[in-house]
């Protein structure tokens, strides 16, 4: 995929470029509710990764042709800073954020209980600040739990994450230059925890053992980044006994 | 102590036993599971699942409050603190009021404490002003809530909302989409709207009611006008 090149993606040692083994996830720090104004927010931190989610709504679905009798309308935007990336992207929307709005208002979908609220949207604003590869997967798995803390009813939460191949072996959770210089990307985002897959996306070429091989890396690394979600949403309401002297 | 109570996510559980789930769950083959991130409320015979925040959706009987957004030929259009906006028409309100000339009795802007009478399959709603206590709110202050804290700010049997009501001398209606009016000498309003901040804040901890007593109490010197 992307770029050839003479860059050696493992090492002789069996690690990668950034020193991680095969199976190892960059570090991941999430927080809920850091804007004030929007419903439900969140900001991640994946690797270099840096992205804040707002969630407005369930509010009156506009233009008005949008209003489904029957269920809330979900609507993702995905949006790259111009300084986000090394070289200054253009700002606003391009062929690749709109299919990754699309994918991810269709993943979150899954999760949400549309039902309940006919005629209405539900906005998810993902604006990434920083982008280090993994930012549609990130970004998914930060609006999840924006929209979970907005108090919007779901069916469970949406966690993803990728994997690929770098240097002939498969690899989890890419980074910049696994992603640009490596052989294949697979971004995976499953219901966490019935594993569902609600979102999965394919770049470049791997075989049916290899793609099996980053199944099960995904699944298992999903269920640790369902922990790190699960204490983003909790800490901000467990209270420290002690604050009080009591 | 302190204690917090537990906290579901949503997808997760629900603890099996003899209390049975009333609201904010769904059933799966496996079982019950939490539909919303809040906490676990257990009752004698049931548990809910009651969220940190969130929309208000209107229910048939609620008693909620609401502003005047838009003026039709015979009713009224009014914001409720929800996704959806709710109708009042001349015939449900307890003034005389032609056809054409409502804003004279109710005019864009102003508040009423009103029943939900009916709601449709699409969630559309129509109230009324025509029972025991409902009435057009003149003057006051109107804080808002989340819906999902309103339970805790009433309190068993109306308690919480008492207490705050007679230890600030102040008129409180609490509306259930999460809008409360507040009436009374100003310095006193401030004591009870901070009260209920803090009640909004602190819903999903126990022993609530004692924490709002003392800073009731630490607040008596700025009261003013003490009826006694």
């Amino acid at each position: 995929m992307g770029t050839a090149s003479d860059i050696k993606l493992i090492g002789d040692d069996g690690l990668r470029l950034d020193g991680r083994g095969l199976d190892e996830l960059r570090p991941i720090k999430m927080e809920i509710n850091v804007l004030n104004r929007a419903d439900g927010s969140s900001y991640i931190e994946w690797g270099g990764n840096k992205i804040m989610v707002a969630v407005y709504g369930p509010r009156e679905a506009y233009p008005k042709h949008n209003q489904d009798i029957n269920k809330a309308f979900v609507r993702a935007r995905y949006n790259m800073a111009a300084f986000s990336v090394d070289e200054r992207k253009r700002p606003g929307p391009d062929r690749r954020s709109q299919e990754i709005s699309k994918v991810l208002s269709e993943a979150l979908e899954s999760a949400i209980m549309t039902e309940l609220f006919p005629r209405t949207q539900i906005d998810v604003f993902i604006e990434v600040l920083q982008a280090d590869a993994g930012t549609r997967i990130a970004g998914l798995t930060a609006s999840s739990i924006a929209v979970a803390a907005a108090g919007i009813p779901m069916r469970d939460l949406v966690v993803g994450c990728t994997a690929g191949k770098a240097g002939g072996k498969v690899v989890l959770d890419l980074s910049k230059d696994e992603d640009n210089f490596g052989e294949a990307d697979l971004p995976i985002a499953v219901l966490a925890r019935s594993k569902k897959i609600v979102l999965m996306q394919m770049d470049g070429d791997m075989t049916l053992e290899e793609i099996d091989q980053a199944h099960s890396m995904i699944f298992s690394a999903t269920d640790r980044i369902y922990q790190i979600q699960r204490e983003a949403l909790e800490s901000k309401y467990t209270v420290d006994a002690s604050q009080w002297g009591e | 102590m302190r204690k917090a109570r537990k906290i579901m996510l949503p997808g997760d559980p629900l603890p099996e036993g003899s209390l049975k789930p009333r609201s904010g769950y769904y059933k799966t083959e496996e079982g019950y599971r939490s539909s919303y991130f809040g906490v676990l409320q257990e009752g004698e015979e049931t548990m809910d699942v009651v969220p940190f925040s969130g929309p208000y959706i209107p229910r048939r009987g609620d008693k909620i409050i609401g502003k005047v957004i838009e003026i039709e030929p015979s009713m009224w259009v009014l914001d409720i603190n929800s996704p959806y906006t709710t109708l009042l028409h001349v015939n449900d309100v307890p003034w005389r009021a032609s056809s054409g000339d409502l804003k004279r009795v109710l005019n864009v802007g102003e508040y009423v404490y009103a029943k939900v009478m009916s709601v449709n399959e699409i969630k559309e709603s129509w109230i009324t002003l025509k029972d025991a206590g409902l009435r057009k709110l003149e003057g006051g202050e109107i804080v808002s809530v989340p819906a999902s804290k309103v339970p805790r700010i009433i309190g068993r049997e109306g308690s919480m909302v008492k207490m705050v009501r007679d230890s600030t001398f102040t008129k409180i209606i609490v509306g259930l989409n999460g809008l409360i009016w507040l009436d009374g000498i100003p310095e006193n309003v401030i004591v009870a709207m901070e009260a209920l901040r803090i009640i909004e804040e602190e819903a999903h901890l126990e022993g609530l009611t004692d924490r709002i007593s003392k800073y009731l109490e630490s607040r008596k010197g700025d009261i003013v006008g003490n009826s006694q």
